[in-house]
């Protein structure tokens, strides 16, 4: 599984039981499979299918996206802080290709 | 010679009519029946969700969305999944996310493509079984280039 290839933006720092605001960027192009190049040629489509964000082991979200989602997908969602612990991110995409990126949310 | 021609041009135009319902196009049709899927039978009730998109949209390419439902996220006032169908892009399916342990909102935005001015339905399914829904009517300046 190779990290990178995706923005995940954090508080600086939060206190236990904070409210905390994640935003994660992933760069992807979600071809549609419904476009032609210059050429006239089908673009095959190449979308992600599934994001699962864990912080501190617990899963947060889990998100099916479509073709109806922009390239490089943004997603937002809030956790409750409790330890220092890393944000993961995971994704999946229809070739199969699997990626990860973290982040670490310091909590004290 | 007319008459031959005549005919089969009208039989090409007749088979181009034929021909477009094969190219894939959600329809309100077709977001309902994702609607349905969703609900498997019970009755969606129009509170306790707040899905937030501009009116107006200058570009369909990016389209920011919220869905927010009412819930503690504790115990058993917990939303299991919140669902976005489309009614007039290629395919009705937007996105669904299903809420975890660590959740504490249940709240999610993304960003999204639109195809033509159109109406977007969120749907959530609580802990108990309820179903909510909120629809929201967008106006598309210039709409996404999905085909």
């Amino acid at each position: 599984m190779s990290t990178g290839g995706a923005l995940i933006s954090l508080p600086a720092q939060a206190r236990p039981g904070d409210m905390v605001e994640l935003r994660v960027l992933i760069a992807h192009p979600m071809e549609t499979g419904l476009r032609s190049d210059d050429a006239g040629r089908t673009v095959p489509r190449h979308i992600i299918r599934e994001v699962r964000i864990h912080y501190a082991g617990q899963e947060v979200l889990r998100a099916e996206l479509s073709p109806a989602i922009t390239a490089n997908p943004y997603l937002s969602v809030t956790l409750r802080a409790t330890i220092t612990a890393p944000v993961v991110c995971r994704w999946t995409d229809d070739q199969g290709r699997e990626a990860s990126a973290q982040a670490m949310l310091r909590v004290s | 010679m007319k008459a031959p021609r005549r005919q089969t041009l009208i039989g090409l135009g007749g088979l181009a009519l034929a021909l477009r319902p094969l190219s894939a196009r959600a329809t309100p049709a077709a977001m309902q029946a994702q609607i349905d899927g969703f609900a498997r039978g019970r009755n969606p009730q129009s509170r306790g969700i707040v899905l937030s998109v501009p009116e107006i949209v200058e570009n369909g390419n990016s389209v920011p969305v919220t869905v927010r439902v009412e819930s503690a996220m504790t115990g058993a006032d917990r939303v299991r999944r919140v669902a976005v169908f489309s009614e007039r892009n290629p395919a009705p399916d937007v996105l669904v996310a299903h809420f975890g342990p660590a959740a504490a909102l249940a709240q999610v935005s993304f960003r999204m493509r639109m195809a033509d001015s159109q109406s977007l339905t969120a749907l959530a399914e609580m802990a108990d079984g309820e179903i909510r829904i909120a629809r929201v009517d967008v106006v598309v300046a210039l709409a996404a280039c999905l085909e």
